[in-house]
């Protein structure tokens, strides 16, 4: 698979995502946020971090980095496209997924473990993961809490686009650690190409770490494109 | 030249926990008849131009496309002569 992880001024996940894909054995690039050329990836990473410090509104000012107007365009084309934490942000702001990220309700920053349960297995970055699964994946963010209009809602979870939702570890709704509408984690677009995630699975994808529930993510892509290819 | 004043604030609907946290401690504080409060953006821009009109549509274009998030945000604007 080729991967092309974008780098923004003040991402900080950028590397985290790029050491995972190139450690599974795909080919990997990191791609400048000026650049016009996103190197006809299979898959595009929008990763974790602070891209323009945040200025304005979390990801409002990536938005016009020269970069993501290639990255919009793969996604419409049907291309895959991940965005996580800053990423999701990100995709929020360019209209590629609904909604918007908020500050979190206790006003803080949480970097700790969370479990997520996996709502549908019916996409790119879940397939083959049973839905009701519960991941143990960190969270690390200010600017986490999923906000939509409730017709918005109503579409995401008519059209089975929440993909995961907090919960705690034995998958109940009852752990929600920023506030987030009907307790969203991460949803996906109605081409079913982009998904936007708070979570960080790159950060639970190496030996090294305490979990390596991101690993499943990461599986579940490949066998997608497997199965695609 | 003219100066845009421009305020951007959450919809009513969506929930403000920096104004809410400032409600708490305005309450902490003794001040008990506050009900509410909302935490909105200023912005001040400076225009070359003595036109009203031209700045007046060209601050409309800032706002929708840049200033506000029109998924959780409104946004308005007075033009003043400096």
């Amino acid at each position: 698979m080729r991967v092309s992880v974008i780098t923004f001024p003040g991402s900080n996940c950028d590397h985290d995502a790029y050491e995972v894909f190139q450690a599974r054995g795909h080919h990997t690039a990191m791609v400048w946020h000026k650049d016009t050329d996103i190197l006809q990836p299979d898959l595009v990473i929008l990763p974790g971090g602070f891209s323009y410090g945040d200025y304005l509104r979390c990801g409002a000012l990536a938005r016009f980095s020269p970069i993501v107007k290639e990255v919009v365009s793969f996604a419409q084309k049907g291309g895959l496209v991940m965005g996580i934490c800053n990423g999701f942000q990100i995709l929020t702001e360019t209209g590629l997924l609904p909604g918007a990220l908020l500050m979190n309700s206790q006003l803080k920053f949480i970097c700790r473990h969370q479990y997520l349960r996996v709502e549908s297995a019916n996409s790119p970055f879940t397939k083959g993961i049973e839905a009701g699964t519960v991941l143990d994946i960190p969270i690390a963010h200010k600017e986490g809490n999923f906000f939509i209009d409730e017709a918005g809602l109503k579409g995401l979870q008519d059209s089975d686009s929440i993909i995961f939702r907090y919960c705690d570890a034995e998958g109940q709704y009852r752990d929600n650690p920023n506030g987030a509408i009907d307790n969203i984690a991460g949803i996906i677009n109605a081409g079913r190409n982009v998904l936007g995630m708070m979570p960080h699975p790159e950060r639970a994808a190496t030996d090294s770490v305490s979990s390596q529930d991101g690993k499943k993510i990461f599986e579940a892509i490949e066998r997608y494109f497997d199965a695609a290819n | 030249m003219l100066k845009a004043k421009i305020f951007v604030q959450l919809k009513p609907s969506v929930l403000d926990p920096q104004g809410k946290a400032v409600t708490n401690s305005l309450h902490n504080l003794g001040f008990a008849k506050v009900l509410e409060s909302r935490i909105s953006k200023y912005i001040e821009i400076t225009f070359d131009s003595q036109d009203r009109d031209l700045t007046a549509a060209e601050v409309e274009k800032i706002c929708k496309s840049l200033l506000a998030n029109p998924n959780t945000e409104t946004y308005h604007y007075e033009l003043q002569e400096i």
